[in-house]
């Protein structure tokens, strides 16, 4: 136990070590190259942003609420989509490849367009981050339904299982591996969605934050907002992780 | 004459690939006594699978008739149907006993009773004090019993075996059918027990029914008069090598 202890202790020791690592790189490429501050600030310089008064905790709030929400929205939509093309083969011949053409349309294109329908709004960010992160999901969902031994399916249809049993018992855990491998690569692209629709329609957040102080050239706040952008994400990455291990167990992980 | 458990007439099954008709079961007729331990043997793609899918009510005839429950045994579809496969198929997420549960759960039986009968099982298998493990932990023959577990604790009326012993190697597998041998003889349950091995169809089978390449067609169907229990120098028996002589024969390897 104590073995094991020392082991987590020192595996998270070194990750803390090699990010202050990369904080020292960054001052001292700064102090020794000289580089002006509206170019690159130094981390003190990064974090005494802080303290102008730039509404950050609410602007961090709505910048969280609409990578959240438009990740977990997404998460339940993939899943469901997927089961239910499962389910039903017509409905997979033919929305499948719909899905797949939609998910071609550039939702950045979009970001003018939701303007002019749902007006400015966290609302219309949270569907933005929605659509690009959900396909990653969806596939992941689907291969990993696929990958469920017929036999085992055909074991408990032999009991006269319900559709839903099949789906709890068997479908559900045997594919959330794959699920878990797939909204992990989400994270990322529902934060890049976010901050998109912020740059595109937005009067609150993170990313419209950066383009105010854009103007005022405050690079240090634009350093700040990034680095806040990527704690969200970091976050949410960690309760995946987190979530991961709860629900996926043992060697059904590796795999 | 009393009326069989099973009764297969003029059974038959055609599967519709791409742009032809696969005829995977011609022409199967055969009874099946209530307790009756019946080997079916036969070459590779012959119809022995989809026999058995049609015996779990996984797939429909189609043609011919098929009638489970008779001379005095009833039989219910949806609960007394167990099946082993080649692959253990355990749930890897789930500890053993709760593997062994799962038919349990699926049809909502007490589950109280049910976890009792699944640990008297697991001992029955051999499987004492692996309750709490994960599969994994197990070797392969350990998984298999643990699967023969789960196929009995819904103590359902029939048993379907499709090559269950296929993968494990040839020392685990005459122990494996020793065991089984036990385990039928104290459960008194109908097995159907679908194998490649002539020795295991012989040694096992109150009866053995041979099946030719596709499509399965009965190319004969006899009771193994060999006594019970069964050890294993009884495959040393002239008897025995005269029934798998008999076998040989009828798949052309002779
Ligand atoms: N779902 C299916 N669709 C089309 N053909 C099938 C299907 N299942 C089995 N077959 C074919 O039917 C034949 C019998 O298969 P099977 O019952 O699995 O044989 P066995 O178990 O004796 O090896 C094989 O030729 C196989 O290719
Ligand atoms: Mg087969």
């Amino acid at each position: 136990m104590t073995t094991w202890m020392a082991e987590k202790s020192k595996h998270y020791g070194l990750i803390i070590a090699i990010h202050l690592l990369v904080v020292l790189i960054w001052y001292l490429f700064v102090e020794i190259w000289d580089v002006p501050a509206y170019v690159m600030p130094t981390p003190q310089a990064t974090l005494a942003a802080l303290t102008v008064d730039y509404n950050w905790l609410a602007n961090t709030k709505v910048t969280a609420i609409e990578i959240f929400g438009g990740y977990f929205i997404a998460v339940f939509v993939g899943v469901g989509l997927a089961l239910l093309f499962s389910w039903f083969r017509l409905l997979n011949t033919t929305l499948m490849p719909l899905v797949v053409s939609l998910n071609m349309i550039p939702k950045v294109a979009m970001g003018p367009l939701f303007i002019v329908w749902m007006s400015y709004g966290v609302i219309p960010n949270i569907i933005i981050a929605f659509s690009i992160c959900f396909l990653p999901i969806l596939l992941t969902t689907d291969r990993g339904l696929k990958e469920i031994e017929p036999d085992l399916v055909d074991l408990v249809r032999a009991l006269k299982a319900s559709r839903w049993q099949i789906f709890t018992k068997i479908q559900l855990p045997g594919s959330l591996p794959y699920i878990f491998s797939g909204m992990k690569v989400a994270v990322v692209l529902a934060v890049a969605g976010a901050i998109v629709g912020e740059f595109i329609a937005s009067q609150e957040g993170l990313g419209y934050l950066m383009l105010q102080v854009q103007v005022t050239l405050d690079t240090a706040a634009m350093f700040m907002a990034v680095l806040l952008i990527t704690l969200v994400g970091v976050a949410l990455y960690l309760l995946v992780l987190a979530l991961e291990h709860v629900f996926v167990i043992r060697d059904s992980r590796v795999q | 004459m009393s009326e069989a458990f099973i009764k297969l007439d003029a059974v038959r099954k055609v599967y519709q690939a791409r742009d032809e008709e696969i005829v995977a079961v011609s022409d199967v007729t055969m009874d099946i006594e209530q307790g009756e331990f019946v080997s079916l043997v036969g070459p590779s793609g012959c119809g022995k699978t989809t026999l058995l899918k049609i015996l779990a009510g996984l797939h429909q005839q189609d043609g011919g008739t098929v009638s489970i429950g008779g001379g005095g045994v009833s039989f219910d579809p949806s609960r007394d149907v167990g099946m082993v496969f080649q692959a253990a198929l355990l749930l890897k997420w789930r500890k053993i006993i709760d593997n062994v549960l799962l038919p349990a759960e699926i049809l909502g039986l007490p589950m109280g009773e049910a976890r009792e009968r699944a640990r008297d099982l697991l001992a029955m298998v051999g499987l004492d004090g692996f309750e709490e493990k994960y599969p994994y932990e197990l070797s392969g023959g350990m998984q298999q019993r643990a699967a023969i577990a789960r196929s009995l604790v819904h103590d359902p009326k029939l048993i379907l075996m499709d090559e269950p012993f296929g993968a494990l190697d040839a020392l685990t597998r005459d122990k494996m059918n020793l065991e089984l041998m036990r385990i039928w003889r104290e459960s008194r349950k109908t097995i159907v027990f679908v194998t490649h091995s002539i020795p295991e169809a012989i040694f096992l089978g109150t009866r053995v029914a041979v099946l030719t390449a596709r499509p399965a067609r009965m190319a004969d169907n006899f009771r193994v008069d060999l006594k019970m229990p069964r050890k294993l120098e009884v495959k040393t028996s002239g008897k025995f090598g005269r029934y798998a002589l008999r076998i040989y024969r009828l798949l052309g390897l002779e």
